[in-house]
């Protein structure tokens, strides 16, 4: 019973936003052996199938993504940097800050700042555009994430070469498990 | 109707560097999720961010499904000119949005 509930927690929250009486009416189907519908029992016993395929972007896609931003041209670790609570409650809302180190002049300044996810469904999460007036290479936004994962920054510069840059977080709740 | 705040310093010295902070109302549905019965909810989010000072574009922002809810941006720009600092979202369904402020630059 414990377990029956809490895995229609689980699929009960991913489908769209219930209310408590539609949860507890869940519960309490999964409990007395009603058949609930068949792509949510699937969901709920794949673990973390949260979303519908693709459940997480495959390293091929995400290596992908990473090749379509970069094209052939070599990264080189280092001047970025992502700002990421190193322990987020709750992936549905992460603040993010990305800075880059770059005078941001004419001749020297960052065009873009791509960011991506190792886990989410898309490797993609935001790319900023930028250019010598935004006076400092620094963007902030709110993100979503649905596993503990490595967020990874390229910044593309002026001058054509690409930096990057990454961080580690831990999620104890995932995006999309519960709604803000 | 949507709702949006943009947030920048009502007047500034000619090339200090403000900062801008936008923020509009948007579910973005990831088109991930599924409904009760199983049925998949189309994607619906706000694609596109871009702010201009006077016409002339300063910052640009590409979403994905991986934006949370309500997208929320900050980031800087050099005060050049007395004007106006337009933010506008634009996304799927044909969703646009546009909020300005004024800016005096001293």
């Amino acid at each position: 019973m414990k377990v029956n509930s809490r895995r229609s927690q689980r699929a009960g929250a991913c489908a769209g936003k219930p209310s408590r009486r539609e949860f507890l009416l869940a519960a309490g189907g999964v409990a007395a052996g009603i058949a609930l519908p068949p792509i949510a029992l699937a969901q709920s016993r794949s673990g973390p199938g949260r979303f519908s395929p693709p459940t997480q972007a495959s390293a091929a896609a995400t290596l992908q993504a990473i090749q379509k931003i970069v094209g052939a041209a070599p990264i080189n670790k280092g001047k970025v940097t992502v700002d990421l609570p190193a322990l987020i409650d709750n992936g549905n809302g992460v603040p993010l800050t990305v800075s880059v180190d770059s005078p941001m002049t004419e001749a020297d300044h960052v065009k873009a700042i791509h960011v991506l996810s190792e886990k989410n469904p898309l490797p993609n999460v935001v790319s900023f555009h930028l250019g010598p007036r935004a006076g400092r290479a620094r963007a902030a936004t709110r993100i979503r994430l649905a596993d503990s994962q490595t967020v990874l920054a390229i910044c593309e510069m002026s001058d054509g070469s690409f930096w990057s840059g990454s961080v580690d977080v831990v999620v104890t709740i995932a995006a999309c498990l519960e709604e803000l | 109707m949507a709702r949006a705040i943009v947030n920048l310093p009502a007047s500034a010295r000619r090339g200090e560097i403000i900062e801008i902070k936008a923020l509009v109302a948007h579910d973005m549905e990831t088109g991930f999720r599924r409904t009760e019965v199983g049925a998949l909810i189309p994607r619906n989010i706000v694609t596109r961010f871009v702010c201009s000072y006077n016409g002339a574009e300063v910052f640009r922002a590409d979403f994905h499904p991986a934006i949370a809810a309500n997208p929320y941006l900050a980031f800087t720009t050099r005060a050049t000119e007395s004007g106006t600092i337009a933010c506008t979202w634009t996304g799927d369904n044909g969703y646009s949005h546009t909020e300005s402020a004024a800016i005096t630059v001293a």
